[in-house]
């Protein structure tokens, strides 16, 4: 499997660490909604299909990406930097 | 003064060593760099410090993915990531001229040069021996010269800087250094190398 990375180009994935689910949102600080902090911390989806998540090209550039991939396939459909999208707490 | 030792140990013999009947593809060394530097743009200020960094170093650098440059007394810089560049020279006190020079609002300077161990390699069959480390594209047109990559052989980051046509540089970290130079020795057995 190869990641184009927006500042190496294309790389193998050996060189990648993956970081997490990108589709979870942070519940406030402030909450005490018990099932609200159960479902950030420990359930996913898991979905068959198109998945938006985080990994960081750890041997390179060291930049953190959002990359959303096919869990079917492995096809990768975008990579971005984390930083410039919409992922995690600001999804 | 305190003799500055060398982390590679016995086993890094010059000489001549694998399949060198025909002659040996391959020369590898230890680069002694008297500063190695790493460099870091906050968000916005990769300008700045690209700009500062070519000031204080006398070299042509851009943010570009990838670019590098190189001068006469030796100090060379590639850029490693967005905003991030590595930095080397013969000078010892370049790592403190960058320290002192870069404001703490453009970026950080981290000063690597005990931390590292560079491998020079260089030689005809220089490309086939990288070529079976690294998953990239070694060829002059791809890899241009000054140009550089930050990679990884397996769980160790390397950082490769091509410095002439059959030349490339490699810093890693200096713990691994002594491994890794057994692995750069394996891969260039069947071209023949010489340890210089
Ligand atoms: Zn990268």
């Amino acid at each position: 499997m190869l990641i184009d990375c927006p500042h190496c180009g294309s790389r193998d994935l050996a060189e990648f660490s993956y970081q997490g689910d990108a589709t979870r949102a942070r519940p406030d600080l402030a909450s005490t909604d018990t099932k609200a902090w159960l479902d950030y911390v420990y359930n996913r989806p898991n979905p068959a299909g198109r998945h938006r998540e985080f990994w960081q090209h750890a041997g390179g550039c060291r930049a953190h990406l959002v990359v959303e991939r096919d869990t079917l396939t492995h096809e990768i459909l975008t990579v971005a930097f984390a930083r410039d999208a919409a992922g995690g707490d600001a999804a | 003064m305190v003799e500055r030792a060398s982390p590679l140990g016995s086993d890094f013999r010059p000489g001549f060593h694998g399949d060198f009947a025909e002659g040996t593809g391959v020369t590898i060394l230890e680069a002694i760099k008297g500063s190695i530097v790493e460099a870091n743009a906050w968000p916005g200020e990769e300008k700045t410090l690209t700009e500062n960094l070519s000031a204080i170093c006398r070299l042509k650098l851009s943010a570009a993915p990838g670019s590098g440059a190189a001068n006469r007394e030796g100090t060379c810089a590639f850029n490693i990531g967005p905003g991030r560049f590595l930095l080397s020279g013969q000078d010892e006190a370049l790592a403190g001229d960058l320290i002192a020079a870069i404001d703490e609002t453009t970026g950080t300077v981290t000063d690597l040069s005990h931390g590292r161990t560079v491998f020079a390699i260089e030689g005809s069959q220089v490309e086939w021996v990288l070529a079976k480390l690294f998953a990239l594209d070694f060829s002059l047109s791809a890899f241009p010269v000054h140009t550089g990559r930050a990679t990884a052989h397996h769980d160790l980051f390397v950082q490769i800087q091509r410095r002439g046509e059959k030349r490339f540089e490699l810093y890693v970290f200096r713990s691994f250094a002594r491994a890794f130079a057994k692995t750069l020795r394996r891969a260039s057995e069947d071209v023949g190398y010489t340890i210089r």
